[in-house]
């Protein structure tokens, strides 16, 4: 490791490295980021797929598959707030708050050490969506780009996780309170059908939920259709989940004794 | 005392969680290089002070300073300087004992070989060399607490907090824990350690505070406490049984006012000697020539302090018993 990187990057560097020490000895606890969405993959495509898209279950799983990733980005991020509360429950924060280093680090250590999580949704997607059938149709280098918006996206939308698991007490309450949020704004997002057939009040929630931009963005990058506009948008969505989340999380991480 | 040589200077610390006041105007004082015992019961507030010391709470009220250091203004100086180990082993479970404390080592910027060598280095003195590559999730509870301390260790910090170090190891394991902490000492720490064991602030302080309800209500050395709060106990037990009469007689001489020599009757206590209250040091001069003038030889002459158990009670109205209910 270099030493003259900042102290709080070498910091954060040993402590997502602890992260993935961690997640290597639980591979188990990488259920949500690789079986997970293939089981929902599944379910959607041979279950739904027929009677949403009018029989044709491949056109329905190029339209489903760029969607349920931005999706399972957005669950993957749950597990993350659940592992900080664990970990301040134990006293194991306790050792690192006594220590001379940033009070951020250990926050974005498990931030950045959550890179492989949206790695595997993204690889694991995609790799199992080609057995079923889905194809890239725009190129290897706008794939590559998806994948990239995608981990970015995972790792700014996982500090409103951060947050929430600063805040409430039992890791199990960090589960409830993320999923109230995080389905109904993957729901009621062009994931799962296009917006022209939802109610005018729905297609409203639709257009300002801030999940649809990425759905928009992997979508053209994936299958073809518009990129500038959703990407920027997306980018700007990014930027405000961290100008937003990583001073709440960082607030809640420091008052919480 | 000076103030140049106080490695823990705290005043008038309070703090408040909800309708509890935890901390009710703390005064702590610790000279470099000894060891000062934070002495009460359960919710005393001895935590809430350590993690106050420690930079992980700020108080409500009060200035606290750690080797020379301003803990409110300046909590990261503090951090390089002091080591703490909490009242549950902080570490993590999943990793090994070396992954934990190289961890360590490496958010206290050390390279990786020096963080690697020092590990090691800890490893071995507590015994934890075997152990080293197994998650410390398969370790027993004082090999935890082992590697808990050896990771407030890494740093070779100046000043050691210690919450409650032996809480819940059995005799054995709490001797060798004591151990560690004389060896610190012994190389130039300072440590302020927190417990409910009386027995264990009688055998490490230099100094005790007795903390209850959030305020200090003694500060003294473990013998000063003792001398302070219940008299002394001389004990004679002559070599030939039969004088054990004579030796009562002799020791009502030197009482305390108001009190009188008993045979050692209690249960536990061995058969054949006597004690009796005393005032001071003095009476044992007055008692040697008497017992030599009258050709009492003795196998055991001694002035016991009161256990630390006693002064407890004296000081704070209830058992340890009662509060560890």
């Amino acid at each position: 490791m270099t030493t003259w990187a900042p102290p709080i990057a070498r910091h954060s560097a040993a402590l997502a490295k602890r992260s993935l020490i961690k997640t290597m000895r639980t591979p188990e606890a990488l259920i949500d980021v690789t079986i997970q969405p293939v089981i929902f993959l599944l379910l959607f495509t041979y279950l739904f797929g027929g009677a949403i898209a009018d029989g044709n279950r491949h056109t329905y799983l190029q339209f489903l598959l760029p969607g349920m990733l931005a999706q399972s980005l957005a669950m993957g991020g749950v597990a993350l707030g659940q592992n900080l509360n664990a970990d301040i429950e134990k006293g194991v924060f306790d050792r690192f708050r006594s220590l001379p280093i940033s009070r951020a680090a250990p926050l974005v250590g498990a931030v950045l050490a959550d890179v492989v999580r949206y790695l595997s949704v993204c690889l694991v997607m995609l790799l199992f969506g080609s057995i079923m059938g889905f194809r890239v149709e725009t190129g290897f280098w706008p794939a590559v780009a998806a994948v990239a918006l995608s981990i970015g996206f995972g790792l700014c939308f996982c500090w409103i996780s951060v947050w929430v698991g600063m805040m409430v007490r039992t890791s199990g309450a960090v589960q409830g309170v993320m999923f109230l949020l995080v389905l109904p704004l993957t729901f009621g997002s062009p994931v799962f059908v296009a917006t022209e057939t939802l109610p005018g009040w729905l297609q409203a929630f639709v257009a300002v939920n801030p999940i649809t931009p990425l759905v928009k963005a992997i979508r053209g990058l994936l299958t073809g259709g518009p990129v500038a506009g959703p990407v920027t948008t997306t980018l700007m969505v990014m930027a405000g989940l961290l100008v937003i989340f990583v001073p709440l999380a960082l607030r809640a991480y420091s008052r919480r004794a | 005392m000076g103030t140049e040589d106080l490695v823990v200077r705290a005043e008038g610390l309070r703090k408040r969680f909800g309708s509890t006041q935890a901390l009710d105007g703390v005064d702590l004082r610790m000279r470099r290089g000894t060891v000062l015992g934070v002495l009460g019961p359960n919710g005393a507030g001895k935590t809430t002070a350590v993690r106050v010391l420690a930079t992980l709470l700020r108080p409500d009220e009060g200035t606290a300073f750690v080797a020379g250091i301003d803990v409110l203004k300046n909590p990261r100086e503090v951090r390089r300087k002091v080591g703490l180990t909490g009242q549950y082993a902080s570490v993590d479970e999943d990793l090994t004992g070396v992954q934990n404390l190289v961890l360590i080592g490496r958010l206290l910027d050390l390279s990786g070989r020096d963080a690697r060598r020092r590990a090691d280095e800890l490893l071995a003195w507590f015994d934890l060399t075997e152990a080293a590559q197994r998650p410390a999730k398969t370790y027993s509870g004082g090999m935890r607490r082992r590697l808990d301390l050896a990771a407030s260790l890494v740093g070779r910090p100046e000043v050691i907090f210690l919450d409650e170090p032996t809480t819940g190891l059995d005799p054995a394991k709490r001797e060798d824990m004591w151990g560690v902490v004389r060896t610190q000492v012994a190389s130039g720490a300072s440590v302020l350690l927190t417990t409910q064991y009386l027995e264990e602030a009688d055998a490490l302080a230099d100094e005790i505070v007795v903390v209850d309800h959030g305020r200090v209500i003694a500060h003294d050395t473990p013998d000063g406490l003792k001398r302070k709060v219940g008299g002394q106990t001389l004990r004679v037990r002559p070599a030939d049984p039969t004088r054990l009469p004579d030796v009562v007689r002799l020791l009502d001489l030197v009482a305390a006012p108001g009190t009188s020599a008993d045979l050692d009757e209690a249960a536990g206590s061995r058969p054949g000697a006597a004690s009796v209250p005393v005032a001071g040091d003095e009476a044992l001069d007055k008692l040697i020539p008497a017992l030599r003038g009258e050709g009492v030889e003795v196998t055991e002459l001694a002035l016991h302090l009161p256990s630390l158990d006693e002064v407890f009670h004296a000081l704070t109205g209830r058992t340890k018993a009662e509060e560890l209910v």
